[in-house]
């Protein structure tokens, strides 16, 4: 089939209201979209800001279609709350990596808020993104006096996912 | 000189909802209106912010009757609402498609399939057929600001109004638009112009005013025929698709090989090129998300297509999903997988309400809300929700006929924007038809329209730019229309007061309106800073601050 042989980045993120998610998908969309990616990013944040979960897709490429990820196609799944892990699996591929939220120990960032930031830092080591692009989507996205906190927790990320064993925990299937 | 438009990024990552502000702000539109729902918001938000003027309604139908008017004196002008607030605003509409626009007046009619933050998933292609009036359907970021200009086009070539039909995935979705310079010749200056026949529809004028419009109508099919804003992708002869909206980015990717007929009119259909096209390939299938709206039509033209199976009526359609109607693949789908449902929040000035209600074991004719979330674990304590401003009828109806002992457990509840929406009309019934054990309406007051990301409304004397205006009072319209006890009470200071209260009004055969004030803890912080600002800023413009005189002005 064409479409899996295409080379779009699908990346789903999962979470909470109020974590961020939509944040997270943000930028890492801006970042694509800086890059020179066709970028298309899709969530459903009715309701979001009363605790209900929340999923966002980010697809980006030489051309993206549909904003939607389909069922086991996401390459990358970031995951904020511990409870959302299992009912976003369908969601990976079966080579697909899974950043769960626990990937960044919580004595590595000053601040927990910026977990959804040290989440997309980890994911950027499995991307062609340069860094340029990550730093000025993330300045674009969080306000003056959480951007160093958050540049921080970035770089914790990246270190983290550098730490995480190869193949322990990284993929959905075994 | 340096505008708004002139600062905007000439490119950019946009949602489909910043797309329409940002080709609105590009096509001089003069007006945007609207009452704030999921997912069109975003919108006047959006042209808002780009320094466009833009305005909240009380509700739907005067938010587009307010844009008629800026329309019939020659303004282009924007009027944004969820599905069902078109509801709310079809009286005028079917009229307004009669008398026709002068400027040009655009509506968004946002729909929400698959129910992400909406009481039903109605399709508003009906409404364009019903009203005859032209729709044109978005697929893209860029495609909802080319249609948004193409919408006030035709709106201005044809002096009728025109629906812009959105979706939640293409409001919501972000994908990039390039924007245009200039893209419509500049907008007139708005003046009077009589026109008695036109625009005074007592039947003698409204009966060639139907004529008028059914032939606008007619030309504009003719001109679908060859719009460009319907396109064909040409692929294999085995498999066309006609589809529209978001369902051709699925169609593009679960059949790339198709032949594809993209309609961006939605209505009137191009029925005959349309017919070329289902002729051309083996197999014509219409794919569209909701009802078969597109499909019923073509068959009945006598269009060879296939229709969707019945099960793909509901929801939102999807890659996979699309890939199954191609298939005729009507095998049950896989469960959703379980999500957390919304709460209120941990410090929501909502809790001891519902404590309360649940304790008394009331009847809840509820509405539409942050205060809806009253149903969930642990409180369960509403009742009925149907529609914006349906608890006060309902609570009345239930009074009147239910035996003695439980109608004195009904107690109507309502929020503060959705009473000045809809509840207005309630508490006139109430007034004028009491029951005969009278009747209890709460009015939840927590400063802001929660629901939909706090915007500002009448009730709390902020205009959508937060900037101090007049000031409804929801305790002073009750009393004002003869309801012989009000209260307003806070339910967090006193919780105990609060159900005492409620108590003792449902033991009482008379009116009452309780008014439970207490801010949302989301929007308390920024409402005190609007304060704050807004009484800074009175006081600068009055005569004698400073210098305790205005010898200086
Ligand atoms: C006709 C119609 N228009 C708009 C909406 C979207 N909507 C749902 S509830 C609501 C207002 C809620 O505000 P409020 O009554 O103040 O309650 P709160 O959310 O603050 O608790 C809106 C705008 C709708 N459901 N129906
Ligand atoms: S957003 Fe405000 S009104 Fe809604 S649940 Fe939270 S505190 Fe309550």
């Amino acid at each position: 089939m064409p479409h899996s042989l295409s080379p779009v980045v699908n990346v789903v993120f999962a979470g909470l209201g109020g974590q961020g998610v939509i944040k997270a998908s943000d930028v890492l969309a801006d970042a694509a979209f800086r890059a020179g990616h066709d970028v298309k990013k899709a969530e459903i944040h009715g309701m979001s800001q009363r605790g209900g979960s929340v999923t966002s897709d980010v697809r980006f490429g030489p051309q993206v279609h549909s904003p939607m990820i389909p069922d086991g196609h996401a390459d990358f799944l970031v995951v904020l709350a511990p409870t959302q892990v299992e009912n976003n699996l369908h969601q990976l591929r079966k080579t697909g990596v899974l950043f769960p939220p626990d990937l960044v120990p919580e004595e590595s960032l000053k601040n927990r808020r910026s977990l959804n930031v040290a989440l997309l830092g980890a994911l950027s080591t499995h991307l062609s993104i340069a860094e340029e692009h990550w730093r000025a989507a993330i300045q674009d996205a969080l306000p003056e006096r959480l951007l160093q906190v958050n540049l921080e927790a970035f770089e914790a990320g990246r270190a983290a996912e550098r730490a995480r064993p190869p193949g322990k925990g990284r993929h959905a299937a075994p | 000189m340096e505008t708004a438009a002139t600062k905007a990024p000439a490119r950019g990552l946009w949602s489909g909802d910043e797309a329409v502000a940002m080709a609105a702000l590009d096509g001089e539109v003069a007006l945007g209106t609207g009452y704030p729902g999921t997912p069109s918001t975003e919108i006047l938000e959006a042209f808002s912010a780009l320094g466009g003027r833009a305005q909240w309604a009380p509700n739907e139908k005067v938010a587009l009757e307010v844009g008629l008017g800026a329309a019939f004196a020659g303004a282009r002008v924007l009027v944004t609402m969820k599905h069902v607030g078109v509801n709310v605003a079809a009286d005028p509409l079917f009229t307004a498609a009669y008398t026709g626009v002068d400027g040009a007046l655009v509506l968004v009619s946002a729909d929400d399939p698959g129910m992400s933050s909406s009481q039903n998933e109605q399709d508003n292609r009906r409404y364009a057929v019903a009203a005859g009036i032209p729709m044109l359907e978005p697929a893209s970021s860029q495609e909802a600001y080319d249609f948004t200009l193409a919408s006030l086009e035709l709106s201005a070539r044809w002096k009728i109004p025109v629906i812009l039909r959105m979706t939640t995935r293409v409001c919501h979705s972000k994908s990039v638009v390039h924007r245009r310079d200039h893209p419509l010749p500049p907008a007139p200056a708005p003046s009077f112009v009589r026109d008695i026949r036109g625009r005074v529809m007592v039947p003698a004028f409204a009966r060639p005013a139907h004529h008028k419009l059914r032939k606008k109508l007619d030309e504009i099919r003719a001109w679908a025929e060859t719009s460009p804003l319907n396109a064909v992708h040409e692929g294999s002869l085995a498999l066309g698709v006609v589809t529209a909206g978001i369902s051709f980015q699925h169609v593009r990717e679960a059949a790339p090989e198709a032949s594809i007929f993209k309609l961006g009119v939605v209505y009137p259909l191009p029925l005959e090129a349309l017919r070329r096209f289902a002729a051309g390939v083996e197999r014509c299938v219409v794919v569209e998300e909701g009802d078969p709206v597109v499909a019923d039509a073509l068959l009945a033209a006598g269009i060879r297509v296939e229709g969707k199976p019945e099960m793909f009526r509901f929801g939102e359609l999807s890659v996979s999903r699309v890939r199954r109607i191609l298939a005729r693949d009507e095998s049950p789908e896989p469960p959703e997988p379980k999500a957390k449902p919304p709460e209120l929040c941990d410090a929501c000035p909502y809790h001891p309400v519902y404590g309360a209600l649940q304790r008394m074991g009331c009847i809840v004719a509820g509405d539409i809300g942050c205060y809806t979330l009253g149903v969930m674990e642990p409180y369960q304590a509403m009742d009925t929700c149907v529609a914006m401003g349906a608890s006060v009828g309902v609570g009345l109806g239930l009074r009147h006929v239910l035996p003695e002992a439980q109608a004195r457990k009904v107690v109507s509840v309502i929020g503060d924007s959705t009473f000045i929406h809809s509840g207005l009309n309630g508490l006139v019934e109430m007034v004028y038809n009491p029951p005969a054990t009278g009747h209890v309406l709460l009015v939840l007051d927590n400063g802001t329209t929660a629901m939909t990301g706090q915007q500002e409304h009448p009730g709390t004397g902020r205009t959508m730019s937060h900037d101090a205006t007049g000031h409804v009072s929801i305790e002073g319209m009750a009393r004002a229309a003869g309801v012989k006890n009000v209260d307003v009470v806070d339910p967090v200071k006193d919780p105990k007061g609060f159900e005492e209260l409620l108590t003792r009004r449902l033991a009482s055969n008379d009116l009452s309106v309780i008014v439970s004030r207490r801010p949302c803890i989301l929007a308390a912080a920024d409402i005190r800073a609007f304060e704050k600002t807004n009484a800074a800023k009175a006081a600068a413009a009055s005569p004698c601050a400073g210098c305790g005189s205005d010898d200086a002005a």
